[in-house]
């Protein structure tokens, strides 16, 4: 079985998802960074990182350039924050045919709505970010960080969020009104569109009309590079790397994201599971019978900050055996649960070392 | 402050936060505390999942209601729902001419197009439909479960957003109806719930602010959960081997390393819990932190107790 060190070293892209909460944007700095260690060029896109970290990085504000962050490696380490917004312009003035098309989406009411309101679109601009990093070929390794989300197929979809939309019955309707067969569904969709009109306003639906009709002749630019996107993500060139935490509620999560990314034909490289608790010897069944019997003062709390740690940590490492269970090959790294926030590289560094090779046994394979 | 009178201020109650921080478990525990108070209480879950209802030994719950009963069977007067956006948007669409079509429209992704032209729409169509609940007394009190916080603050701000984007028509109307609903403390209040934690007070700090100031929204007391008890008497210094002899040594320096462990944790969320006092003039709510792996109805019984005492605490406000 392969470890985490194998991982960083073989792949092209690290994708890490997971539910919120469980350290997710760490785990992906710090796989950027263990790479940097090993002599890679590695950059990572953080997503909505808490701001101490975000400074640690050197990347205070929603950046479409990995900034590079100078330190004590042999590789190079980037990272950015990323502006969906503005990486959704790029991609449309990528894809536009001339400025005056990109001009006319880009101004567009509707098109400006998307990059807040469409749901996806930050998982799809972080694929895109994804890819154009990959393509640049500054890069060893590009490790991304997935907006939180209880769906790993929000991820998976996203490079095809807007040929989808494209393929709408609305888009359709209005850029080839009179293809034969589609012509009850059109005078069906204009109906709707005349009442929407009295719901929301007609100029909300002038301006949506208006969206799709400018978007006329890219279709086929958005599917082909939504191809090539999902093709990097479900190859050897790529790994997922399933971030957790031992509560239940986070494991079960996990496992519903497993399924999913199993569902598509993607496996889990790894599962780390951060703020594992300091394993104790002493069951809690043991800490019970200690903390209740008669005790000095200063013995006594000390029996009880047991049982209330061993109480608290049954379990955890057989949910996350299981679960294990469930993943073939898949390398496991236990995080113990830190002091404190990381917020600094040094705290990196420390989630990095454990990463690629373990400390006090908490790498198992 | 009387639980009976602080559980009476408002009709709805939003509870939102950062993921991980027990926000589920927090508006559970509210429908508890509330429901001992002689009221009846609807508990909405509005992400999607179904989390609620477990929590109080039910049956997750769809978006029909289901009855919560205690472990004798007998009736709770707590209910349980569900209320996605895209549940809200078809039932309101066949509220309002769309019958025959709302499917077909949420099909054929006519109303993703109409989401996206009017953003925050969904949002929007969750709270009115709450509002539609509230103004028909479907309850004493509805406790809802918000989404996690960076989505909060977009769920509470889409009744202004749309106010700009549909500047006429059936959803502007509708818009206005939410905006009363939030900015009318009599009616509804958001408790805001995190972890004695650095992230999650930063992010509590900054959605307080945005709920405020952009929403106009009244604030009730900020719910603290997972506060380690304190433990007298704890100090790994003073505790001798030679005081107790029927512990071998592995099991003495677990408690050691366990005490130590203890003391470490609690010191940085006392850390926090007085930088959050000071950045946020809002009184403090702490619930301890329960040593289960997972929470089930004893559990959510032994916050509701802690929810309660909290309450009491509260200094009245005129």
């Amino acid at each position: 079985m392969t470890g985490y060190r194998d991982l960083i070293h073989g792949r092209e892209v690290v994708v890490c998802c997971g539910t919120g909460g469980v350290g997710k944007t760490t785990t992906a700095a710090a796989t950027a960074l263990a790479a940097a260690l090993d002599g890679r060029s590695a950059v990572v896109v953080t997503i909505d990182p808490a701001r101490r970290l975000a400074n640690a990085l050197g990347i205070d504000e929603l950046d479409n350039t990995p900034k590079i962050i100078d330190g004590p490696w042999p590789g190079r380490l980037g990272a950015l924050m990323l502006d969906t917004r503005s990486t959704f312009d790029e991609v449309v003035r990528r894809n536009a045919a001339d400025d005056a098309q990109a001009e006319r989406i880009l101004s567009n009411r509707f098109y400006r709505n998307i990059s807040t309101t469409l749901s996806g679109t930050q998982d799809y601009m972080a694929v895109e970010k994804l890819s154009e990093l990959y393509e640049s070929s500054d890069w060893d390794l590009v490790v991304v960080d997935t907006p939180p989300t209880r769906d790993a197929l929000a991820f998976l979809d996203a490079p095809l969020l807007l040929a989808r939309l494209l393929d709408n019955p609305v888009y359709r309707m209005l850029t080839a009104p009179s293809r034969g067969v589609l012509r009850i569904v059109n005078s069906a969709a204009q109906t709707m569109l005349r009442r929407l009109a009295r719901v929301v306003g007609a100029d909300v639906v002038d301006e949506a009309v208006a969206f799709f009709q400018s978007f006329e002749g890219m279709e086929d630019g958005f599917r082909t590079r939504a191809m090539a996107t999902l093709d990097l993500l479900a190859d050897d060139r790529t790994a997922f790397v399933l971030v957790a935490s031992p509560r239940r509620d986070t494991l079960e999560e996990a496992r519903f994201f497993l399924r999913q990314l199993e569902g598509s034909g993607l496996d889990v490289a790894a599962v780390v599971v951060n703020r594992m608790l300091p394993t104790m010897s002493t069951s809690p069944d043991r800490s019970f019978a200690i903390a209740s019997a008669r005790l000095h003062r200063h013995v006594a709390a000390a029996a009880t900050a047991l049982a209330d740690h061993t109480s608290a940590a049954e379990g955890d490492d057989q949910r996350v055996e299981d679960l294990m269970g469930e993943v073939n090959g898949a390398t496991l790294v236990k995080v113990p649960l830190l002091p404190s926030d990381v917020h600094d590289i040094d705290g990196l560094n420390q989630i990095a070392a454990l990463l690629v090779r373990g400390s006090g046994g908490v790498l198992v394979e | 402050m009387d639980p009976g009178d602080f559980f009476a201020s408002s009709r709805v109650l939003i509870v939102a936060g950062k993921g991980g921080v027990g926000k589920t478990a927090t508006a559970a525990t509210i429908a508890v505390a509330a429901a001992r108070t002689g009221r009846s209480v609807l508990l909405i879950e509005v992400s999607g999942r179904s989390a609620a209802a477990p929590l109080l030994g039910a049956e997750p719950q769809g978006y029909e209601e289901t009855e919560v009963v205690d472990d004798v069977g007998r009736p709770t007067n707590i209910r349980c729902r569900s209320l996605t956006p895209d549940q809200a948007l078809v039932e309101w669409l066949a509220d309002h001419g769309f019958k025959r079509i709302a499917r077909r429209m949420a099909r054929s992704g006519v109303l993703e197009v109409v989401a996206t032209a009017t953003p925050g729409i969904k949002d929007l169509l969750v709270l009115g439909k709450i509002r539609q609940l509230e103004t028909a007394r479907a309850a004493d009190l509805i406790v809802v479960d918000a989404p996690a916080a960076g989505h909060a603050v977009g769920f509470l701000r889409s009744p202004a957003g749309v106010l700009e984007t549909a500047r006429a028509g059936t959803i502007h109307r509708q818009a206005e109806q939410a905006l009363a609903l939030l900015s009318d403390p009599d009616r509804c209040r958001v408790m805001l719930v995190s972890i004695p934690e650095e992230t999650p007070v930063n992010e509590l700090i900054e959605t307080s602010f945005a709920v405020e100031d952009e929403v106009g929204i009244t604030l009730g007391p900020v719910v603290v959960n997972s506060v380690l008890p304190l433990i007298p008497g704890l100090d790994p210094a003073k505790t001798k081997r030679s005081h107790y002899g029927a512990i071998t040594d592995v099991e003495f320096d677990d408690m050691l390393a366990a005490a130590t462990f203890r003391l470490q944790r609690s010191a940085l969320q006392q850390q926090q819990l007085t930088r959050l006092a000071g950045q946020l003039p809002l009184p403090q709510i702490r619930l301890p932190h329960l040593f289960v792996p997972h929470l089930g109805p004893p559990q959510i019984e032994l916050l509701a107790d802690a929810l309660t005492a909290g309450i009491e605490s509260l200094v009245d406000q005129p």
